[in-house]
């Protein structure tokens, strides 16, 4: 235990943790989206993100800023910011949509038992990963820096970059737009109907199908902008990037509540923050022990999570 | 005919629950279904709005073959159901539910007539309007069930079970409010297992056992025939 060393470093401890957070809660939201309407755990979504996060040097490249392109001017970072952030949604949520329409539609006419979408589920996910494995020849890939970190304020004697605050305010930001999305328009209410009773939601003249493509879309998207974020913050991708993220990033949704929007964002910032804690707090190498330690603990005393299940079949 | 249904069988499995049934449904009419659980009611009802496919037979709505249609495409047409257990939203409002209904509509106007006229049937809900469906009674869960069907502006109106739960004196008023609905211009089919009901409100009637229909006739016909009196009205 290195209980001053913790006590020292709380604040930036919790900055940085709130940063990683951030990321696991966008990804999360892509767990929880698919587990609201179709009871369904996505192994394949640690992918979808894991193709985001190639997107993005590929697209930069693309228009000319590789590995040490150095973009000058604020105008210059955020049309790149934008170009990463269409590219990287984009990629994943055509993942995502693929896996959809390849691994568990077919299945879905012949109503089988929901261990056979986790097979495939599994499937699709060491294919994806395999096939941009072979791809990229394993190698990682790195980015271009978008920002240099750089001191915004101080929070009791904590140094905030400009980085952490980007990717803290880009995440919630993309929250907030779901959350509205899915709250607010008539597909949103679409997918609630679905999610709540999904034969009534077909009487109503709900195309299940199309709403649950719209799902895994939203996930996607939700994945690309992490992935960005993930870019930004980190620089550098491997084509397993996305198997520890993805299942801190469930395990975040599975505390917050699966299924619940918004406990996909408190349950991927209170991973973030508490393994940080740990990391500090234990050691560094003990930093996803702590976050599944967490995850076991809250279960076990709140078996829907922090706020419960609540896009899906919870009752009012 | 606006509803024609032609020696239609449906499988479960291995189980088979429909034994090709025919049954015709015409414009402006109230027509029951009656028979005890299990007779294939619910199925039948099911068949028709299209959340299970037969295995083989025929549906005609309107003289389109509807037989293999997607369920959302036979609301376009104009079919609406309440299903059995009501199957309201139950993290939605009222009004959310009531919104659901008219999912497939674009017309403002018309649908705001209609959330009036649901209202007007319903001034229960009108009163309720911000509640959450799941913490609703039965009763009003079944009303919110029917109005929902309504806002679809359907041209057949398909009930299933709407008696199911509620207390003598609402299923009085329920059935009240489907004659209602029905003088407004709406064709009903009626699932019930309160056949006295049933039969007393509807202008024909079909039984239905074990999967096939072994009696059909006008409302009054059957109120006096002597197996349906035994077997359904429990009068000896």
């Amino acid at each position: 235990m290195q209980f001053e060393y913790w006590l020292d470093n709380f604040w930036s401890l919790t900055v940085g943790g709130l940063t990683q957070g951030a990321i696991y809660a966008l990804v999360a939201l892509g767990y929880t989206l698919v587990y609201g309407v179709l009871r369904l755990i996505n192994f394949a979504h640690s992918e979808v993100f894991m193709i985001g996060t190639f997107a993005v040097p590929i697209a930069w490249t693309a228009i000319g800023y590789g590995r040490d392109a150095h973009p000058s001017g604020l105008g210059s970072v955020v049309l790149l910011f934008a170009v990463g952030l269409i590219a990287a949604a984009l990629a994943s949520a055509a993942t995502a949509m693929l896996v959809e329409r390849v691994a568990y539609r077919p299945l879905r006419p012949k109503n089988p038992p929901s261990l056979i979408f986790l097979i495939t589920a599994i499937g699709a996910s060491v294919v994806l990963s395999e096939a941009v494995g072979l791809l990229v020849k394993r190698k990682p890939m790195g980015a271009m820096t978008l920002i240099q970190p750089k001191e915004v304020f101080t929070i009791f004697g904590t140094s905030v970059d400009n980085v952490q605050l980007l990717v803290v305010g880009a995440a919630i930001g993309m929250m907030l737009l779901l959350d509205q999305f899915i709250n607010r328009t008539r597909a949103g209410r679409g997918v609630r109907a679905v999610a709540q009773n999904p034969d009534a939601a077909a009487l109503m003249g709900v195309n299940r199908d199309r709403i649950i493509l719209m799902i895994f879309m939203l996930g996607g998207i939700m994945a690309g902008g992490a992935a960005l974020l993930y870019m930004i913050k980190v620089g550098s991708t491997k084509y397993d990037a996305g198997f520890l993220l993805g299942v801190k990033a469930f395990a975040a949704a599975v505390l917050g509540g699966i299924g619940n929007l918004r406990g996909a964002l408190l349950g991927g910032l209170l991973l973030g923050v508490v393994e940080n804690w740990g990391a500090g707090l234990i050691g560094d190498k003990w930093i996803d022990a702590t976050a599944f330690v967490v995850l076991v603990v809250i279960l076990m005393f709140r078996p829907t999570g922090l706020l419960g299940e609540s896009l899906g079949r919870a009752r009012a | 005919m606006l509803l024609e249904i032609e020696n239609l069988s449906l499988h479960y499995g291995r189980i088979q629950a429909l034994h090709g049934i025919s049954i015709e449904v015409g414009e402006g009419e109230i027509v029951a279904l009656i028979g005890a659980n299990g007779a294939g009611k619910s199925t039948t009802m099911r068949a028709i709005s299209g959340l299970r496919m037969p295995s083989s037979g025929k549906i005609r709505f309107a003289g389109h073959d509807i037989t293999r249609e997607r369920a959302d495409r036979r609301v376009v047409r104009g079919i609406s159901q309440s299903p059995e257990g009501r199957g309201i939203f139950p993290g939605m409002t009222v009004l959310e539910n009531l919104d659901m209904g008219c999912y497939t509509r674009k017309d403002r106007a018309g649908i705001k007539e209609d959330l009036e006229r649901v209202f007007g049937l319903f001034p229960r809900l009108s009163e309720r309007r911000k509640q959450v469906g799941g913490t609703m009674s039965g009763g009003e869960q079944q009303m919110l069930a029917i109005g929902r069907a309504l806002m679809a502006r359907p041209k057949l109106l398909l009930l299933d079970e709407p008696s199911m739960g509620l207390a003598p004196l609402l299923i009085q008023q329920i059935f009240t409010i489907i004659e209602e609905i029905n003088q407004q211009g709406t064709t009903i089919l009626l699932v019930e297992q309160n056949a006295q009901q049933a039969l007393s409100r509807a202008h024909r009637a079909y039984v239905l056992e074990t999967g096939q229909i072994v009696k059909t006739g006008t409302g009054a016909e059957l109120l006096v025939d002597p197996k349906v009196k035994d077997a359904y009205l429990g009068v000896a």
